[in-house]
């Protein structure tokens, strides 16, 4: 019992951190992407009398006569702001109607005439887009997230093609993602192969040779690669002068540029897994199988390979939930083709504060590690249980 | 018992958490937050250390990139540790309306009547006039683009061309190439024809845009023969060719300019001092130095007419350079930006 006890406080802290730090902030992400509650509770009046309306005639005059009281009763101008921000996401035009509306209503003492301060007052789209946000939770960021909106009747319908590219460029994520893992997976095994076969200070080297890139800062190493591989770059350069190519090859701002940086970057990633399980297999495995009569390859497709299979796997999920939040090295090397995900993330959290599609973005790529995680999870006890 | 104990180590964490916090709080010095770079480094020399000395008060400067999200985020969570910081027009537009800023006390800072009309807001004093533009190599080019149609003639001037990533600036351009006269370009903007006529211009030279997000990006671009021509920001343009001496080459007309401010966050701890301190950077023997460091345009009119002539011509606020010129529609783009960014990255992804 008493050292039951003696554990649990061990694990205290490290309890308490797990919780604030990683499972509030993502509870939080979370509910940031359907939390919908701040419109609805600043406009009490206005939330009172939306269902009277049916969303399609002109707005009643009770409607906007509750919205100006509610407007009127606001005195905190950030929480007037989260509403404009919010309303001109779903409508763009009310950040100018917002502010010409609020100076008439401070100037005004007794009823507004909403439709002579702005004549857009008269116009149902901004009302529909008001009514819309009162809902405490919505599912709209995770539908746009996906190209997704509701229509007027609330069914959901795909958003017009030209307007919204996130499916796109949520494949391209993982699609890019997907190739550098491989191109990691293809140059890290037979070098972390490399690297458990030999020993001493050659180990050494080879070892220090991964890691020292790990240690570097991303984005000295992101724009060490901007500079070999521009067109006047020392890979372009080289190339000329021993007569390979007459024009430099294209290698900058474009796919081939993105994916040879990521692996460079994300390489020991895959190699350090790899080679931790390597080192852990009996050395005289394969003399073993060799005494048998099995020949190298084949002994290297039975028994190398099987085994050193949950290093790849552990390497490859490494690599790929790596490669997926990557924002840097797409933005600097690549082409506007090449963007992924995160600088779509990037732009609504910093760029215009909506937050709510920000987490949206966030947790769709939260939710595909999860499943990758649960076929890993999968794939490798499987194996274990057969090997 | 159990319970007892667990308990009693959250709280003993707890407690643990809060006397490391308070210990952490004190008096903060005046922060000021800038653009980074050789600006704040000219800013530090004109601004910042004569002030400090002046006033008698530590100033600490930062730098930052900019971003609503940013400033909005720093408020929510409360407390910020910024006092002044210079802003954009949009995020000036944004963060006023959104009660980011403090109003401001202009009788303490500086007479309206002595600065440039875009220059005056309730919660902002403009720092400096600055300007996107065509810029080209002149040691390559001998004869470079006049204009926007020649930005994207490329015919006229073989290779690829680079422009700031994101719909702001670039759809005015592309319906400057397109000939839609300066003065009438935000007119047909406010109009989904013209937005679509924008992005149908765009389409043309789609494939021979390199995009830049970051100032210093366009001018690499150049330097290095990746791009043959580029939009930039003027005051990098001089500070280049200063440095390095390079023949780069500002093209004004068609170009638009915009007034960066001086704000201060919502219940900034060091409110007073702060705007001494804009006051300090507002008054026209200080400001007129700017211009030999980087070649931004003066907010203040006596500031504007002080300075030497040997960095007039450079200016963006200089009349012929304006003659062309147009300025940012702040208003337009405050409605605008997320609805047009959505857009323009689906058209980019295409």
């Amino acid at each position: 019992m008493r050292r039951h006890l003696g554990a649990l406080v061990l694990v205290g802290p490290l309890a308490l951190f797990v919780a604030l730090f990683f499972l509030w902030p993502l509870a939080t992400v979370m509910t940031q992407a359907v939390a919908d509650s701040t419109v609805g509770q600043a406009l009490p009046a206005t939330s009172g009398a939306a269902p009277d309306w049916d969303r399609q005639s002109p707005p009643p005059e009770e409607l906007k006569a509750a919205l100006v009281e509610d407007l009127r009763n606001l005195d905190n101008r950030q929480l007037f702001g989260d509403i404009v921000r919010r309303l001109n996401s779903v409508q763009p035009g009310f950040r100018t109607l917002m502010g010409r509306t609020m100076t008439a209503i401070s100037r005004a003492d007794g009823p507004v005439d909403l439709s002579s301060v702005d004549r857009r007052w008269d116009d149902p789209v901004y009302w529909r887009a008001i009514v819309g946000v009162l809902a405490p939770y919505t599912d709209r960021h995770l539908l746009a997230a996906l190209d997704l909106e509701r229509d007027g009747a609330g069914a959901i319908v795909p958003i017009p093609a030209g307007e919204s590219a996130n499916r796109t460029i949520l494949l391209r994520t993982f699609w890019v993602a997907a190739v550098v893992t491989v191109a990691c997976a293809v140059i890290g095994l037979p070098y972390a192969m490399l690297v458990a076969s030999v020993g001493g200070w050659l180990r050494q080297i080879l070892l220090a040779a991964i890691l020292l890139p790990l240690w570097t800062s991303l984005l000295v190493r992101t724009a060490a690669w901007y500079i070999l591989l521009q067109d006047r770059g020392l890979i372009n350069d080289a190339l000329r002068s021993v007569g390979l190519i007459d024009a430099p090859l294209p290698l900058l701002f474009n796919r081939a540029g993105v994916v040879i940086a990521m692996t460079h970057v994300l390489l020991p990633l895959m190699v350090l897994p790899i080679y931790s399980v390597l080192v852990a297999i009996p050395k005289n495995l394969m003399p073993a199988a060799a005494s048998l009569g099995a020949p190298p390859l084949r002994a290297f497709l039975r028994i190398l390979l099987p085994l050193s299979f949950r290093g790849l796997l552990s390497g490859s999920l490494l690599v790929f939930m790596t490669a997926i939040g990557y924002y840097i090295t797409p933005a600097l090397i690549g082409g506007p083709q090449d963007q992924m995900i995160s600088s779509i993330i990037a732009f609504y959290a910093t760029g215009s504060a909506n937050w709510g599609m920000a987490a949206a973005l966030g947790v769709l790529l939260l939710a595909a590690t999860m499943v990758l995680y649960i076929v890993y999870g999968w794939l490798s006890t499987d194996r274990t249980a057969r090997a | 018992m159990k319970r007892k104990l667990l308990s009693a180590t959250f709280a003993g964490a707890f407690a643990a958490t809060l006397v490391l916090g308070a210990g952490g709080v004190s008096a903060r010095d005046l922060t000021v937050v800038s653009w980074g770079g050789n600006y704040q480094d000219a800013q530090r020399e004109i601004y910042f250390e004569p002030f400090s000395q002046e006033a008698g008060v530590p100033v600490l400067d930062e730098a930052w990139d900019g971003g609503y999200g940013i400033l909005q985020a720093k408020m929510q969570a409360g407390n910020p540790n910024w006092d002044v910081v210079q802003v954009e027009a949009e995020e000036l537009a944004l963060g006023c309306a959104d009660g980011l800023f403090e109003i401001l006390d202009w009788d303490r800072i500086a007479d309206q009547n002595d600065v440039l009309d875009s220059a005056v807001n309730e919660c902002g004093v403009g720092a400096i006039v600055w300007s996107t533009a065509i810029t080209y190599d002149g040691a390559v080019l001998a004869e470079g683009p006049a204009s926007w149609a020649d930005f994207w003639d490329t015919g006229k001037f073989p290779g690829k061309r680079s422009l700031r990533k994101g719909p702001k600036y670039t759809l005015e351009f592309a319906l400057m190439a397109d000939g839609v006269p300066v003065g009438e370009v935000y007119d047909v903007l406010r109009t989904p024809e013209g937005v679509d006529r924008a992005f149908a211009k765009l389409d043309e030279l789609k494939a021979d845009i390199i995009w830049w997000e970051s100032g210093a990006q366009p001018l690499q671009l150049l330097a290095s023969g990746q791009v043959v021509m580029t939009s930039a920001y003027n005051g990098r343009v001089t500070g280049i060719n200063r440095e390095e001496g390079r023949q780069f080459k500002v093209v004004w007309p068609g170009s638009i300019y915009a007034v960066d401010s001086w704000v201060i966050l919502a219940g900034a701890e060091n409110r007073d001092i702060a705007h001494d301190f804009i006051a300090f950077a507002s008054r026209p023997e200080n400001q007129s130095k700017l211009p030999q460091y980087v070649a931004y345009g003066l907010p203040n009119k006596e500031a504007a007419a002080m300075v030497q002539p040997e960095f007039v011509e450079e200016l963006p606020t200089t009349p012929a350079n304006m003659e062309e010129a147009i300025p940012l529609d702040v208003d337009f783009w405050v409605d605008n930006t997320e609805a047009l960014t959505t857009r323009f990255n689906a058209w980019l992804a295409q």
